[in-house]
C-alpha cells in the first residue's frame, strides 16, 4: 500500500467537548500496593485460563496464576507478592453486574518479583515466540482485550498502524503514556515490527495531543521506519476501520478484516506492554487508568491489575458512593457496583457528572430529521435501523440496512433531537438476530433428529414385521398342532389340580 | 437511581428547539406582512394556533399520550403557522379553523401523530380549503404600502373576518391567478417586468422567506438539497416553457417570486417527516415537486399548485427512498 501524507476524512462523526486537560495536569501517579488484590481469572476475549494456584499458596509478583488453555486465551498474573486467600466468584466490572471467578491475594507489601529471564525475540523461532507471547498475558488494552499473540502470528502483514487516536472525551491514558513512557512505546513498536517482519509503522494520533506529538517527533526524528500521522479530532477516529481510512484511504466493511488487506492495528497501551515484556520481562500486571469526571483531582494512575477501584476514586477526590462509568462517555457503561477491581480492559473510570445525570431522557418519536445519518461514520441509515428494529423486521435490518456494520459508537444517539436511545435499539436487534440464528440452528438439529427418529421407528416396524413373517413361515403346521396339544394337556392338568383341591 | 445509557453525553438539541428555529426564521416575513397589511394576520395566528394546540391536546388525550412533552414539541405550532401564512389574511375565521382541523386531526393524529404522518399537515389543510372554498382562497388583501401606523393600530388585531368580504376594493387575485385568467380569456399579459422598485408586497414577503430559509440552512435545521432542487427545478422548467413561447409563459423569475415557491422550498417541503431521508431522494423529491408545480401553474385548474405537488410527492416518498439508499461504508 502506498503511503501518503494525505488524510482521508471519513464521513460523519461528531466533535463533543473533550474534557481531556482536566486529567493531564499531573503526571501518572502510583498508589501504594493495595492490601488486597482481586484478580479476575479471565480478563480477555476467549477461553477461561486454567488456574495454577490454590488457596494458601505464596505467590510472587509476575507469577502466573492461570495459564492459557487454547489459542484464543491469555494468561493471568499476580500483580504483587502475597498469599492467595480465596478463589471464588466475585463482582467484576461488567455491565451485567454478574460475578465471575476471581483470585484474591492478600499482599505482603514486599512486592517481590519472580525470577525473570530476559527474552530475546530474535533468537526464538516463530512457534516459540508465539508460545512465549501466550504466557505474557498481553491482550488488546484499548478495551477489546483480544489476545495479542494471535494478531502477531501472521505473515501477511505489510502495514502496522498504531492507534493513538484516543478519540473518546475525558480519556487521556494513552496520551500520558506516550509522553511518559515514550521509550517503552517506541521499543514496543520496533519489536512488533520485527516480529511481523515489516519495515514500516504509522502512528495515528489526534491533533488534540500536542505534547505527545512533540515528544514522539523528537524521539523519532532519527527513525526512518516509524512515521507519525496527525489526524483531526473527530469522534470516532479511534475506531479501527475509521482510522485505517483516515490514514490509508481504505474502506473496510464488516465482512472483511484489516488483516485481509495486510494491515494490523495495535493500541498504544498494548504496544507498551509488548515493549515491557520483551525488554523487561514484565507481563501485564498493571495498566494506566484515567480516573476523571466529577472528581476533585482527576488524574492518570498506573494501577496494579486487581486494585479495588474505590482506592483510585478516593485518591482522586471522589466520594465512596460516586456513580462510575467504565470507559468513555460515548461507549462506556455504568458500573452496576463500584466494589470491583482494575482489569486489563479498564482504560478509564469516569465519575458521572451532573450534566450526564440531567440529560433529557424522554423519548419522542423519530421525526426522520436525519441528523443521525449526517453523523454515522459507518454511513448507515440509523433512522431506518431504528424503525425496523422497533417493528422487529430483522431480515430487512441485516440485508438492506447492514445492521451489523454498526460500531455502536453512539454518534446517532448523541445528536438525536428526539432523545431516542438508538444504540440500545441496535444492540437489542443484534442480540435478537443472533438468538434467532442460534435457535434456528438448534431447531434444524432437532428437526433432523426427529426425522431420523421417525425414519428409525418406521424402519424398526418394518424389520419387526419382516421378522415375524419369516418366523411364521418357518413354523410349520406340524409344529402348530404339537403346540396346541401341549397347551391342551397343560390346561387339562390344571383342571385336574383344581378338582383335587375342591375335594 | 437513573440509568445512564451509552452515550452518557448528548448534544443540546430537541424537537422543540428545531421547531423554534423554524418559527424564528419566519418572523422577518411576518414583520413585513404586518407592515403592509396590519395586525389581521396576528389575530389569525393567535386564534389558529390556539385552536391547533387545543386539538393537539384533545387528540393526545384520546390517544393516551402524555400531553406536556408533545404539546410543547412545537410541531402543531409550526404546522398551524405555515397553514395560516399560506392562506389570505382576510380569510373568515371559521374557514381557517376547518383547515386547522384537517391539518392537526386528520393529517397528523389520524395517521399516528408526530413522526408518522405521511402527508404534510399544513398542505393537507391548505388543499382542503382550496378545493372547498376556491373563491375565499384566491382573494388576497391589497396593501396601501408599508406603513408604520399598521404597527400601532391594535384594533386590527380583532378585525378577524367572520364572513368573506369579497370587496374588489380591498382584495384581489394573485398575479399567478391573473395570468391564468388572462391566458384563459386569451388576453395579453400585462404584468410589468420585475425590478426592485416594482416588487409587490407579496413578492417582498416571499424574498424574506428566502432569507429566513438561508438562515435555516446556516443553523443546520435543514440541508440545501430540498430547497435548491425545488428552486432550480421551478426555474429550469418554467424557463424552458418561457423560451418556447414568451407570450404565453411567464419568465422563470416571475415563477420564483410569485406564489409559494420560496415558502415551500425552505419551510414546507423540508418537513422531515413527510419528505425523503436520503440525499439523492431529497433532490428527486424537490425536482419533481418543481416540475408538477410548473405544470399545474401553466396547464392546471389552480393558480398555484405547490400544495398538490407536495401531497402527490408525499405518497412517493417510500418508493423514492427504496431506490436511493446510499452505500454503506466499505461497500461502495
Amino acid at each position: 500500500m502506498e503511503l501518503t501524507d494525505k488524510i482521508f476524512k471519513f464521513f460523519g462523526g461528531i466533535k463533543p467537548s473533550g474534557y481531556k486537560t482536566i486529567s493531564t495536569v499531573n503526571p501518572i501517579k502510583r498508589l501504594p500496593i493495595p492490601k488486597k488484590l482481586i484478580i479476575p481469572v479471565r480478563q480477555h476475549v476467549g477461553k477461561v485460563p486454567n488456574i495454577k494456584v490454590s488457596i494458601g499458596d505464596k505467590v510472587l509478583k509476575g507469577q502466573i496464576l492461570a495459564e492459557p488453555i487454547a489459542n484464543i486465551s491469555a494468561a493471568t498474573h499476580s500483580s504483587s507478592s502475597g498469599t492467595v486467600v480465596a478463589i471464588e466468584p466475585y463482582k467484576i466490572p461488567h455491565p451485567s453486574g454478574l460475578p465471575d471467578l476471581c483470585i484474591i491475594i492478600k499482599t505482603d507489601g514486599k512486592d517481590e518479583w519472580i525470577k525473570r529471564d530476559r527474552i530475546d525475540p530474535s533468537s526464538l523461532s516463530t512457534d516459540a515466540l508465539y508460545e512465549t507471547m501466550k504466557s505474557s498475558g498481553i491482550v488488546g488494552l484499548g478495551g477489546a482485550t483480544f489476545p495479542t499473540h494471535i494478531k502477531l502470528n501472521s505473515n501477511k502483514i505489510k502495514t502496522l498502524i498504531v492507534n493513538a487516536a484516543e478519540c473518546e472525551p475525558y480519556i487521556t491514558c494513552d496520551d500520558m503514556a506516550m509522553q511518559e513512557k515514550t521509550k517503552e512505546f517506541v521499543e514496543g513498536i520496533q519489536i512488533t515490527m520485527d516480529i511481523l517482519k515489516i519495515p514500516h509503522a504509522i502512528i495515528g494520533i489526534e491533533d488534540n495531543k500536542p505534547k505527545a506529538i512533540e515528544k514522539l517527533k523528537s524521539t523519532l526524528s532519527q527513525s526512518k521506519n516509524i512515521s507519525i500521522k496527525v489526524v483531526p479530532t473527530v469522534y470516532p477516529s479511534g475506531d479501527e476501520k475509521r482510522l485505517i481510512y483516515l490514514m490509508l484511504g481504505l474502506k473496510i466493511s464488516k465482512e472483511k478484516r484489516p488483516v485481509d488487506f495486510g494491515i494490523q492495528v495495535f493500541n498504544v497501551a498494548t504496544l507498551i506492554s509488548i515493549g515491557r515484556f520483551f525488554y523487561h520481562s514484565e507481563p501485564v500486571i498493571s495498566r494506566i487508568v484515567t480516573v476523571t469526571g466529577a472528581l476533585k483531582r482527576p488524574n492518570n494512575y498506573e494501577a496494579l491489575i486487581g486494585t479495588p477501584i474505590k482506592e483510585l476514586i478516593k485518591d482522586a477526590g471522589g466520594k465512596s458512593d460516586q456513580e462510575i462509568i467504565m470507559g468513555g462517555p460515548m461507549m462506556g457503561f455504568k458500573l452496576p457496583h463500584t466494589d470491583v477491581s482494575v482489569t486489563k480492559a479498564m482504560n478509564c473510570l469516569l465519575a458521572i457528572t451532573d450534566d450526564m445525570k440531567s440529560k433529557d431522557t424522554f423519548e419522542m418519536p423519530c421525526i426522520r430529521c436525519t441528523k443521525c445519518v449526517e453523523v454515522c461514520p459507518a454511513q448507515l441509515q440509523p433512522q431506518e435501523l431504528y424503525w425496523h428494529a422497533k417493528s422487529k423486521q430483522f431480515e430487512k435490518l441485516t440485508e438492506n440496512y447492514k445492521l451489523f456494520d454498526c460500531i455502536e459508537c453512539g454518534c446517532c444517539s448523541y445528536v438525536c433531537p428526539s432523545n431516542i436511545p438508538l444504540v440500545q435499539y441496535y444492540r437489542y436487534a443484534k442480540s435478537e438476530i443472533r438468538d434467532q440464528l442460534k435457535s434456528s440452528e438448534v431447531a434444524d438439529i432437532a428437526r433432523e433428529r426427529n426425522e431420523f427418529r421417525l425414519y428409525r421407528l418406521e424402519r424398526e416396524k418394518k424389520e419387526r414385521a419382516e421378522r415375524n413373517a419369516k418366523r411364521r413361515a418357518q413354523t410349520s403346521n406340524i409344529d402348530k398342532k404339537k403346540l396346541i396339544e401341549e397347551k391342551k394337556a397343560a390346561i387339562a392338568e390344571a383342571m385336574k389340580r383344581i378338582e383335587e383341591k375342591e375335594k | 437511581m437513573e440509568i445512564v445509557d451509552s452515550p452518557a453525553i448528548k448534544e443540546r438539541s430537541s424537537v422543540s428547539m428545531l421547531m423554534f428555529t423554524v418559527i424564528l426564521c419566519l418572523l422577518p416575513a411576518l414583520f413585513l406582512q404586518i407592515g403592509f397589511f396590519g395586525y389581521q394576520i396576528l389575530g389569525n395566528l393567535f386564534i389558529g394556533i390556539g385552536f391547533a394546540l387545543f386539538l393537539e391536546a384533545v387528540c393526545l388525550k384520546l390517544r393516551n399520550y402524555p400531553i406536556r412533552p408533545f404539546i410543547f414539541d412545537g410541531s402543531a405550532f409550526v404546522a398551524a403557522w405555515l397553514l395560516i401564512i399560506s392562506v389570505p389574511a382576510n380569510i373568515p375565521i371559521w374557514t381557517l379553523l376547518i383547515g386547522i382541523f384537517f391539518s392537526i386531526v386528520v393529517a397528523k393524529h389520524a395517521y399516528g401523530g408526530i413522526g408518522s404522518n405521511p402527508f404534510n399537515p399544513a398542505m393537507i389543510g391548505y388543499a382542503v380549503l382550496l378545493i372547498s372554498f376556491p373563491k375565499i382562497m384566491t382573494n388576497w388583501p391589497i396593501s396601501d404600502g408599508f406603513e408604520i401606523r399598521n404597527f400601532i393600530q391594535f384594533s386590527q388585531f380583532f378585525s378577524i373576518s367572520i364572513i368573506n368580504e369579497a370587496n374588489d376594493a380591498i382584495v384581489s387575485a394573485t398575479p399567478l391567478d391573473q395570468i391564468k385568467t388572462s391566458l384563459f380569456l386569451g388576453k395579453e399579459i400585462n404584468i410589468l417586468p420585475i425590478s426592485f422598485s416594482t416588487l409587490s408586497p407579496y413578492q417582498m414577503i416571499t424574498i424574506l422567506y428566502f432569507i429566513g430559509g438561508l438562515f435555516l440552512i446556516y443553523k443546520k435545521v435543514i440541508t440545501w438539497h430540498l430547497p435548491l432542487s425545488l428552486i432550480l427545478s421551478v426555474y429550469v422548467f418554467s424557463g424552458l416553457l418561457h423560451l418556447y413561447d414568451q407570450n404565453t409563459y411567464m419568465s422563470p423569475l416571475f415563477h420564483l417570486l410569485n406564489g409559494a415557491t420560496f415558502l415551500a422550498a425552505f419551510f414546507i417541503i423540508t418537513d422531515p417527516v413527510s419528505s425523503p431521508t436520503t440525499l439523492k431522494g431529497k433532490i428527486i423529491f424537490g425536482i419533481l415537486i418543481g416540475l408538477i408545480t410548473v405544470i399545474i401553474r401553466n396547464y392546471g385548474g389552480y393558480p398555484d399548485g405547490i400544495a398538490f405537488a407536495v401531497i402527490f410527492m408525499n405518497i412517493c416518498v417510500p418508493l423514492i427512498e427504496k431506490f436511493t439508499q446510499p452505500k454503506v461504508f466499505g461497500y461502495e
